[in-house]
């Protein structure tokens, strides 16, 4: 049950993840990070079977950073890397044992000064979206931000916004989720926002 | 001496040269002169075609140019049968890239993968290496439109302007002469034109024996790259308008 939600607004992009580690009935740590930054501007949050997923985020996590070192450190762009992403989740699919991870990236891109939310499940679906979440989150959190979402909003509306969702999660959800991390992907870089 | 050290590409003369790779290179520079010229509004190849018969059944396709993928497009000095095989290469590449990223491939990772290739055959296997250079003009978001050549050592270049095969060093005296950076694509043309009617030894210039691609963006889709490769008759169109013609008939007065 494990939650994470992704919102773009104008200036940038926000990902919320919760920070409950769960095994079973139990809660294991309460302070579980669920992202990988890739690059200077790219941000992943994952969730699905635990092992799958760590590994999974660190490979890719790998792999665009060797990127970067073999093209004199030229960055991947958010699109190329949620249709990097997509294609491993995709062939991985066609293995004998998939992985099973579900993930939303943050980006921005420098080139032409846009922030993006990809959306990206273990079957290969992606898809670039304004806001979205994976897990029982969506049920809760997709139709206030469907009512509350404005094209213009900003960081600071977004984050308000978040807000609204995760007193929504806290309310309904049937387990504690030991609240979130949050961070902000936009044109400096990615940072964590404290006092969630 | 030398001759110990020919028949594998893998060893050293005692000189530290691989003889191999340099007879790769000069079989090069006796194949048809390949031209690349830079401009600000696209890229330029022009080639000469060495053997025309009039026995030739020719459809009409380019022999020595070739496309990559939708935003390169290279030239081959060289022998022919091998560049068919680098530049096969080069397309499944392109694409693979293409296929992962959803993004063209930028172009100096291609021809670095495409010169990986080829060092390879300079340092392993009882194997001759491709008797083959490249001109590649290409155009990605990073660099806009740029030009690279490689040869079979499998060493490639950025370049302005530059030549590969017979007479390339005369062809490049004539360039450094007379390139601009300002130029613009017809300029570049026309210069690539009067070059070829320099280097080449025959007296008539004409379709037969030039090949012409140019590189450029379009005006109505933006962003979206345009590779021609021209028909006969606008390589003629090209001589007559650039008055190379008229230059030779007043030498020959």
């Amino acid at each position: 049950m494990d939650i994470i939600l992704g919102i773009r607004v104008a200036d940038g992009t926000i990902i919320a993840t919760s920070k409950a580690a769960t095994r079973g009935i139990s809660v294991l740590k309460d302070t579980d990070d669920k992202t990988r930054p890739l690059n200077a501007r790219n941000l992943i949050a994952y969730t699905g079977e635990s092992g799958d997923t760590v590994q999974f985020a660190e490979y890719i996590q790998a792999n665009v950073q060797l990127y970067s070192m073999r093209e004199n450190d030229i960055e991947l762009s958010p699109k190329a890397t949620a249709s990097f992403v997509r294609n491993q989740l995709a062939s991985s699919l066609r293995s004998r044992k998939p992985y099973q991870v579900n993930v939303l990236i943050g980006g921005y891109d420098v080139k032409t000064d846009t922030p993006s939310l990809n959306w990206i499940d273990y079957l290969g679906t992606q898809v670039e979206l304004p806001y979205g979440a994976h897990g029982y989150a969506a049920f809760y959190a997709t139709s206030l931000l469907d009512k509350h979402y404005r094209k213009d909003m900003k960081v600071d509306d977004g984050l308000a916004l978040l807000k609204l969702c995760l007193k929504e999660l806290e309310t309904r959800m049937p387990i504690d989720f030991k609240g979130v991390y949050v961070k902000v992907v936009n044109k400096d870089g990615i940072k964590e926002i404290e006092g969630y | 001496m030398s001759r110990r050290y020919d028949s594998r590409t893998t060893i050293f003369s005692p000189e530290g040269r691989l003889y191999q790779v340099e007879y790769a290179q000069e079989a090069i520079s006796l194949a048809g002169t390949a031209i690349g010229i830079l401009s600000t509004e696209g890229v330029v190849l022009a080639c000469e075609k060495k053997v025309t018969s009039k026995l030739l059944d020719n459809d009409g396709s380019a022999e020595k140019l070739y496309a990559i993928n939708n935003n390169m497009i290279c030239a081959v000095a060289g022998m022919t049968a091998d560049a068919s095989i680098l530049v096969n290469n080069a397309r499944v590449n392109a694409q693979q890239y293409l296929k992962t990223y959803n993004e063209e491939i930028p172009c100096e990772i291609l021809i670095k993968r495409v010169c990986d290739i080829k060092q390879g055959y300079t340092q392993h296997g009882g194997l001759r290496p491709f008797g083959v250079s490249f001109l590649y003009a290409g155009y990605d978001d990073r660099y806009q439109f740029q030009l690279f050549s490689s040869n079979p050592s499998g060493n490639y270049s950025g370049w302005r302007a530059t030549s590969i095969g017979a007479n390339n060093s005369a062809a490049q005296t004539l360039l450094k002469k007379d390139y601009r950076d300002d130029f613009t694509l017809k300029e570049a043309c026309e210069l690539a034109i009067k070059i070829l009617s320099k280097t080449m030894d025959s007296s008539n210039l004409n379709s037969e024996k030039l090949e012409f691609a140019t590189l450029s963006l379009s005006k109505v889709n933006e962003g979206k790259v345009i590779h021609k490769i021209w028909s006969d008759k606008e390589i003629d169109l090209l001589i007559k308008d650039s008055g190379v013609l008229d230059d030779k008939r007043e030498d020959d007065d």
